[in-house]
């Protein structure tokens, strides 16, 4: 009996190391990747593991990682996972290669629109869009008669209704850990202002009406959030959201399908999205487009490239989304939109549009600047026009040292 | 000792001391005085962003640093003084804020809000670890043989653990609905939130510090209690006196050079607190000397990193340390000369 079970346990145990039938070719040069260590990417890994000979690492610090490592000859990665933020300094070291006579090899399920073209060169493949956008509990909404709020006032409107009703924890959600997430929360709320960033010389324009504007706006979400909100992350506001604390948030659409994870939500089918708020009646909402995707490293092998490649348009087939569809808003092929991905789409198809992520040498340096002098505000330990002026001053001193001003 | 001998000895930790140590501060102290920049230009790039189903393109002007024909970024270094302490201590903000008489302003710049921090946890946490430690070590002295081994063991568990992995413990017991902000909130009846104002983070921090460092002191008292002299304490007990007239006046002087040798060794650590900072997650309302030098050398988005105020930063921390250790050290030296003679 007990042999018996042993045999049984080892023919199952052959069967999953066959699994990798499932993918239409096997590896045979070892491969690496490092990326974000979101749902999407561990989909996306998983699937690129089935051809064997493949190890992915899946981490939050990637960014801190990527651009050393890639630089290194040969590159410690062969495949690396980026958004529109985290590529410019693989851009700028010029530490990932074309892909354009990759594409042509291998890309023939690429749509044209998952391309990055950086001067006419591919020099990525997206395969998902991330934006932050409005999430919300429409049973609670409907319950007390309130209509999706499409601006910020309105949702603050909403938060008071919410609040007085005392029906949860607290009304307003938000990614607003001192740091790289409540700068983020400022870039996406000072162009609904209609602010622009910089100047033409390269110096900051944030300390303006817009900016007034925009920290204004940011404020008045401190009276319905949690008063611990300046240690909350996303991971943080979509735990609060799974477990029935916050009514609503601006978070990002890769968080959504976990609202219908019914191993950790307690809210299944309850969450709703809509495109993010605007902060001006006629302008865009207030929120900025990112994309994921993979690049491949300059400092490897044309066999590795070719290899690494071809392993990635396996991970990024339609067999893969249709095993999960809902983890992210996927541009490749085969993906069906549900429910969940209706607020992503409003936000991205809207009219005005919102603007992708500035990624360049200065908005790292600005937000940055951002994360650290935006705290003070919050916590009431300098009023808006000084937290401006700090900002410009914290920039200022970065960009001369870093070059970016004279 | 023979020099010979005595140069066997030595040798292999001078050289190690020479090149983990000493080597690594000459790089920073030079570094501290120098910007290194890559050299930048202006150029037109067309970029390409997916939209749900259609991209946009934008074309404008980056800025964007010059690769040489090997690919590797060129970059120039230049000698700039002072300026990147100018840059992190930013006197004239400190001046005007002083003129000012506001706390609050210099409180807003960032080298004195870690500063400020910094010195007082590591002196106020010094007495009460040395307090604590001695407390456990003379409970643990009087306790009954039987029990004595498992207080020991027990006392020091909270020095076994990575003070990273015990500040991320603290974090995750009193964060939002925590197991013992819970407990709290039931017992007092309001809603408590320990991680939205200063006060609360900084009263945690000198718990765990405490509660982290405590042990040391302990093991290094308990060893010196091991040979406090007998005879004197019985004839202090003969002539009347009290436990506490025999605590000050026979046991503390005699433990007086270990106070003082933990003392040194706090000073040190302490002033460079830094995983309380991250575990916490406290930069929105505290921050320290050492997370601030981190932060500068932490690389953004885009890249960029800023050394030469990292190592600035860096330097200025250590200058810290040997003001604080002066003190003692001088107190010891004293001893030790007055031994010698």
């Amino acid at each position: 009996m007990f042999l018996k079970r042993i045999a049984l346990a080892g023919a199952v145990s052959l069967m999953g190391s066959a699994a990798f039938a499932a993918c239409s070719y096997e590896n045979e040069t070892p491969i690496k990747s490092l990326s974000a260590g979101f749902e999407a990417w561990k989909a996306v890994t998983d699937a690129m593991a089935e051809c064997g000979n493949f190890q992915a690492e899946l981490d939050q610090e990637f960014r801190t990682k990527q651009p050393a490592a890639f630089e290194a000859n040969p590159s410690l990665y062969h495949i690396g996972g980026v958004s529109n933020g985290t590529i410019t300094p693989l851009l700028n070291a010029g530490t990932i290669r074309p892909l354009d006579d990759l594409v042509a090899k291998y890309g023939e399920n690429l749509s044209p629109n998952q391309l990055i073209r950086i001067n006419g060169q591919i020099m990525a493949v997206a395969m998902m869009v991330n934006t932050q956008h409005l999430m919300y509990r429409s049973d609670i909404l409907s319950d007390l008669g309130i209509e999706t709020p499409t601006s910020w006032d309105e949702v603050y409107a909403a938060a008071d209704k919410i609040k007085e009703a005392g029906v949860v924890d607290y009304p307003l959600g938000a990614t607003m850990k001192s740091g790289w997430n409540l700068a983020q929360e400022f870039v996406n709320m000072y162009p609904g202002h209609g602010g622009t960033f910089f100047n033409d010389d390269n110096t900051t324009a944030v300390n303006s009406e817009a900016g007034l504007a925009a920290l204004g706006t940011m404020q008045k979400a401190l009276a319905y959030t949690d008063p611990e909100v300046l240690v909350s992350d996303s991971t943080y506001v979509q735990q609060q959201f799974q477990q029935g604390k916050i009514a609503m948030a601006n978070l990002w659409a890769s968080r959504a399908g976990a609202m219908n994870d019914e191993a950790e939500s307690q809210v299944v089918g309850k969450v709703a999205m809509a495109s993010a708020p605007k902060a001006v009646a006629d302008g865009a909402p207030a929120t900025t487009l990112w994309w994921d995707g993979i690049v491949i490293a300059k400092n490897i092998t044309d066999e590795e490239a070719d290899a690494a490649f071809r392993l990635a348009m396996e991970g990024l087939d339609a067999e893969m989304v249709k095993g999960a569809n809902d983890a992210a808003i996927w541009l490749v092929q085969g993906y069906e939109p549900t429910d969940i991905a209706a607020g992503a789409i409003a936000t991205a198809t809207a009219n005005p549009a919102p603007p992708a992520y500035p990624s360049t040498t200065q908005m790292g340096l600005l937000h940055t600047a951002l994360g650290n002098e935006l705290p003070a505000f919050l916590t009431g330990e300098r009023d808006a026009a000084a937290t401006l002026v700090a900002i410009e001053e914290a920039y200022t001193t970065s960009a001369k040292e870093a070059g970016v001003l004279e | 000792m023979k020099f010979k001998t005595f140069a066997a000895f030595v040798g292999p930790s001078v050289f190690m001391m020479l090149l983990f140590i000493a080597a690594p501060l000459v790089s920073v102290f030079i570094q501290s005085f120098q910007v290194t920049q890559p050299i930048l230009e202006q150029v037109e790039v067309e970029t390409c962003t997916p939209g749900f189903l259609t991209q946009t393109c934008t074309t404008e002007t980056k800025t964007v640093p010059v690769l040489d024909e090997n690919g590797k970024t060129m970059t120039e270094t230049s000698w700039v003084g002072f300026q990147s302490y100018r840059n992190v201590l930013q006197m004239d903000k400190f001046w005007e804020a002083v003129g000012n008489g506001s706390w609050n302003d210099i409180n807003q710049i960032d080298f004195w809000r870690a500063l400020r921090f910094t010195l007082m946890f590591t002196l106020l946490t010094l007495p009460m670890v040395l307090i604590v430690g001695l407390a456990i070590a003379l409970a643990v002295n009087n306790a009954v043989r039987s029990i004595r081994g498992p207080v020991i063991f027990i006392s020091l568990l909270p020095f076994i653990i990575t003070p990273v992995i015990g500040s991320l413990s603290i974090y995750w017991l009193f964060v939002g609905d925590g197991i013992l902000t819970r407990l709290m909130e039931q017992w007092s009846g309001q809603n408590i939130s320990m991680f939205a104002q200063a006060w609360t983070i900084e009263l945690l921090m000198y718990f765990f510090r405490v509660w982290n460092n405590a042990p040391f002191a302990f093991v290094i008292f308990y060893a010196g209690l091991q040979t406090v002299n007998m005879d004197t304490l019985e004839s202090a007990v003969i002539d009347g006196a009290s436990r506490w007239e025999r605590l000050r006046h026979v046991i503390i002087p005699h433990l007086m050079p270990l106070i003082i040798f933990i003392a040194l060794i706090h000073l040190m650590d302490v002033y460079r607190v830094f995983e309380e900072i991250v575990g916490f997650r406290s930069q929105a309302h505290v921050i320290s000397l050492q997370w601030l030098t981190y932060d500068f050398m932490t690389p953004d988005d885009a890249g960029n990193r800023a050394m030469s105020r990292a190592s600035a930063s860096a330097m200025l921390t250590m200058i810290g340390i040997v003001f604080l250790l002066i003190l003692p050290l001088r107190r010891t030296w004293r001893d030790h000369k007055g031994s010698a003679n």
